[in-house]
């Protein structure tokens, strides 16, 4: 067998660098040293001293009033520091964009595991006894926990009509399309809830001084939004609020929002304390009440000529947000614009809310409401050719977006992308053709059943529409008298490259070896405000603007000490020794401008919705056995356009990485609900793939080249997400003729439907 | 986390790392908790608790466990090594330097639970096949690499002069 492999297909624009590249090659990864020799620091790696550890109490029911709370017997309460929300010196809520979600419950829950109230104690053994001694009595009020039951209003437990938001997008007109339809095609399609799983759990210490102010050292992806939600808990001015990122043990979205909430709580647990808190969750508490990919159903009815051409159509989205709005608009604002795939739709009509149920909040995960629509897309895709009478791979090639076309929100295709050609390529790597072929002759008299499915995506790198505009993200580059050089911005590194791939744009910016640049701590006391970690939008938006206050540096240097153009290291050194001796300091700030002719218009939803999208061809060959009903997925090819790739080996792990999430998306992970309760909150019964698990996956990558980004780069940790599920589930329906319109499909789903739809074929050899 | 029975402490002795070491602790308390607490061992973290993860992953007499699962009593005259044990002489160990290169470290949480369980895997399998190193893996998660180039790290120690 052979194991995955990086192939460099081809580059159509080679970016002419001056001297030997940095950028694109496999430098060592910043902090890899520490990593494999368990140096790294994460949060629970700290013990300060004198430090308290904290626990939360949270809710047992979905929705009702707190009538009391009794502090029961056998336990010593004066040796505990017991924090509510009476004790929040400024506003009860986790700031984020609705501030509707309250730091601790006040009087009424929203939902099972609403934080209500926190303890601290010298001994870390004592907090569970002591958090199960409390006894927390309600009146139940009547609770939702579905998509349906929130659309039927039967309960408002949200605003007027529990739509934390909606969105329009229009694009021609629908008019008489459907009476020139050769065929209507219409269906529905549902995605289930994800854990992130990132294997550190979430935690977070805090300290807190009269003159300083509160600190917090965690596990997070995003200082500046802890830092804001922090300055509104303790009605502080920023200088008096510090977040500082430690080591963080993967994320995946999944420490985007909710660490606001643990820092405010180790904060408040501190201040009251007088002495620094630590708050890890364990994984059960983790499960259970942090945030998790949104629950999606999608509706499409489209219309197509004889051909299979897209005429037009309807697309209908609903996610559901959980009991408080946190990210569910713009995880929404993404799965609305990518719904169309990589298609071209004359006319479209897309119509999206998120609706309020009585869940903990979903939240941020990679690919960010993408992978809901997309797996809709493409699963619909296959019915229209089915419909239409051609195969999977003329539908799309018939449809694809092309240079020139528009897309859902009539954003012009500049790029030189060929979706056509790309398809062609994974169908080749994938010997698509030959395998389906003899899959399909195999099949008939075989108990294993074996399937090829394909799906084609798009991901926009950066934030959506004019979302770049309002974070104005700001970076700095400063040169020390040693003459090396630190990278200063808030964007955190938890596994995906952040810390090498920065270093290495900065280094071949400046002209001067990898080694002697570094990256600062996310600390706010120190790094400026380059914008949450998020989005796909690193390496493309942050990375630009490290090389272009890296370019700054070098001309300050010759305006100051006559550095030449074509300078050696030795003169870089030089000149930084000089330059701090006369200035005190050498520092290059730059900060975001949105590329030009950029438009876009949020009230109706329609212009340039990102400065770039990848685009990508997955292909997967999965087998079904009709024994045990589990579908193993025996190759896997992921071949993408994902412009200048700036580290092939960090950028091969980011594909692959995200394929194997992907794969349990599709296939393993199902969260069980109960009355808005995750059930199966464990690693035990919550099933992620293991390393027996998961098929050699083969990742190939073709370099256009674009503009925005930092020499050519694109966003590339998301995309991987949204490919994979579609295609495994359309290798299924290959495989056994029938089409299944949701996920996570388990074996017991296949069982049912096979049982239901004949007596399941028992074939000898 | 864990419930410790109230009981006595007692004196456990064990060699970890090569070294002996005397510690005072409960004897239900965890290997782990004792590594991290006790020792200032923090390379094996906790990932669960229960044993699913293996990320907590040390050897103990040459036998892979998850410490999270093992009570101090049970290691007492045992041999411990755990991630800081292998870099003792300062120099990485080949699985150490095949993870990096290979980009077997991603988030770096799972690691050096990873890397000792590759340990074990080679000392039982010195030249493992994919097979082998898929299964000698499959008690230790790793959300973020989808494993290949962990795959490729074990292959590159086993075998530092094959070409990929």
């Amino acid at each position: 067998m052979v194991l995955a492999g990086l192939r460099l297909l081809h580059t159509d624009e080679p970016n002419a660098l001056p001297h030997e590249h940095i950028v694109g090659t496999p430098v060592p990864r910043k902090e890899g040293l520490d990593k494999v020799t368990g140096r790294a620091r994460y949060v629970d790696d700290i013990a300060l001293p004198g430090m308290l550890y904290g626990q939360t109490v949270r809710s047992t029911i979905p929705r009702g009033r707190i009538r009391e709370i009794r502090y029961g017997s056998g336990v010593d309460w004066t040796e505990y520091v017991i924090v509510t929300a009476k004790d929040i010196p400024g506003r009860n809520v986790v700031a984020l964009i609705l501030d509707d979600q309250p730091c601790l419950a006040d009087g009424v829950v929203n939902h099972p595991e609403e934080p209500i109230l926190l303890l601290a104690h010298p001994d870390r053994h004592q907090l569970s006894r002591a958090a199960e001694a409390i006894e927390i009595t309600y009146d139940p009020l009547p609770a939702i926990f579905s998509i349906e039951e929130s659309e039927r209003q039967s309960e408002v437990i949200w605003g007027t009509d529990n739509v934390f938001k909606s969105f329009l997008v229009e694009k021609g007109s629908l008019e008489g399309i459907w009476e020139r339809a050769a065929h209507v095609v219409e269906g529905e399609y549902s995605t289930g809830a994800q854990e992130q799983l990132y294997i550190e759990n979430n935690g977070m210490i805090g300290a807190y001084d009269e003159e300083a102010g509160v600190t917090v050292w965690g596990s997070l992806q995003c200082p500046y939004y802890v830092h804001k939600a922090l300055m509104a808990v303790f009605a502080l001015p920023e200088e008096k609020v510090r977040v500082v990122q430690m080591e963080t043990g993967g994320a995946f979205g999944g420490k985007e929002e909710y660490p606001s909430m643990i820092a405010a709580h180790a904060g408040l647990l501190a201040m009251k304390a007088k002495r620094s808190v630590k708050i890890v969750y364990d994984r059960l508490e983790d499960m259970a009440a942090t945030t998790k990919r949104h629950p999606s159903r999608t509706r499409h009815r489209t219309a197509v000529d004889a051909n299979g051409i897209i005429l037009g159509g309807e697309i209908d989205i609903t996610m559901d947000g959980g009991a408080y709005a946190t990210l569910s608009s713009v995880v929404l604002s993404r799965g609305t614009i990518h719904a169309g795939g990589p298609y071209y739709w004359p006319n479209v009509t897309i119509r999206s809310k998120a609706v309020a149920t009585n869940a903990p909040p979903q939240g941020a995960f990679r690919g960010f409401g993408a992978p809901q629509t997309l797996f809709a897309m493409e699963r619909h895709i296959e019915h229209i050719a089915e419909v239409v009478g051609i195969s999977p791979v003329e539908i799309r090639k018939r449809n694809f977006l092309k240079p020139g076309m528009t897309t859902t929100t009539d954003q012009l295709i500049r790029e030189n992308i060929d979706l056509e050609e790309l398809l062609d390529h994974a169908l080749e790597l994938s010997q698509y053709r030959d395998k389906k072929q003899r899959f399909t002759q195999q099949n008939e008299r075989a108990n294993v059943k074996k399937g090829m499915g394909i799906a084609a995506f798009l991901h926009g790198a950066g934030f959506t529409g004019s979302g770049e505009r309002y974070l104005n993200s700001l970076v700095g580059v400063e040169a020390l008298a040693d003459g090396t050089v630190r990278v200063l911005v808030s964007s955190a590194e938890f596994g995906q490259g952040t810390n090498t791939v920065l270093c290495q744009i900065a280094a071949e910016a400046l002209n001067i070896p990898y080694d002697r640049v570094t990256i600062a701590q996310p600390d706010t006391s120190v790094v400026p405000n380059s914008g949450p970690t998020v989005a796909s939008r690193t390496a493309m938006i942050v990375g630009n603007l490290v090389r272009s206050a890296a370019v700054g540096l070098a001309q300050t240097l010759e305006a100051s000490c006559g550095l030449s153009r074509s300078f050696t290291y030795e003169e870089f050194r030089q000149a930084c020794r000089k330059h701090i001796e006369e200035h005190g300091q050498l520092k290059s700030l730059s900060r975001y401008e949105a590329p030009p002719g950029i438009f876009w218009d949020d009230q109706k939803y329609r212009g340039e919705a990102y400065a770039a999208f990848a685009w990508a061809i997955y292909v997967a060959e999965v087998s079904i056995d009709l024994t045990t009903y589990s579908v193993s997925v025996d190759d896997f090819v992921a071949l993408q356009e994902i412009g200048k790739v700036l580290h092939p080996r960090l950028a091969e792990g980011q594909i692959a990485g995200g394929v194997a999430q992907a794969i349990g998306f599709a296939l393993y992970e199902k969260v069980v609900w109960q009355m808005g309760r995750m059930q199966n909150h464990q690693m035990t019964n919550y099933i992620m793939p293991t390393s027996a698990d998961l098929p050699p996956i083969r990742v190939f990558f073709k370099e256009l080249g674009n503009v925005h980004g930092a020499y050519g780069a694109k966003g590339i940790g998301e995309l991987p997400m949204d490919g994979p599920a579609p295609a495994i589930v359309n290798a299924i329906q290959d495989a056994l003729g029938i089409p299944f319109d949701y996920i996570p499909l388990l074996p017991e789903d296949i069982y049912q439907r096979l049982a239901i739809q004949s007596p399941a074929p028992v074939v000898e050899g | 986390m864990a419930l410790i029975p109230e009981t006595a402490k007692q004196t456990i002795e064990l060699r970890v790392n090569g070294l002996p070491r005397s510690v005072l602790v409960r004897p239900m308390e965890r290997l782990l908790d004792v590594l991290r607490h006790e020792l200032g061992l923090t390379g094996a973290k906790e990932g669960c608790g229960e044993g699913e993860c293996g990320s907590c992953s040390v050897l103990l007499d040459g036998q892979l466990v998850n410490s999270c699962l093992v009570p101090i009593a049970q290691a007492h005259g045992s041999s411990v090594l755990t991630i800081e044990g292998l870099t003792a002489d300062k120099r990485l160990h080949p699985l150490q330097q095949a993870f990096l290169s290979c980009n077997g470290a991603q988030c770096g949480i799972c690691t050096p639970g990873m890397i000792l369980a590759a340990v074990h895997l080679l000392n039982k399998h010195p030249e493992p096949t994919l097979a082998e190193i898929r299964e000698g893996l499959s008690g230790n998660l790793c959300r973020c690499t989808g494993y290949s180039q962990i795959f490729e790290a074990i292959r590159q120690a086993a075998n530092p002069g094959a070409s990929e």
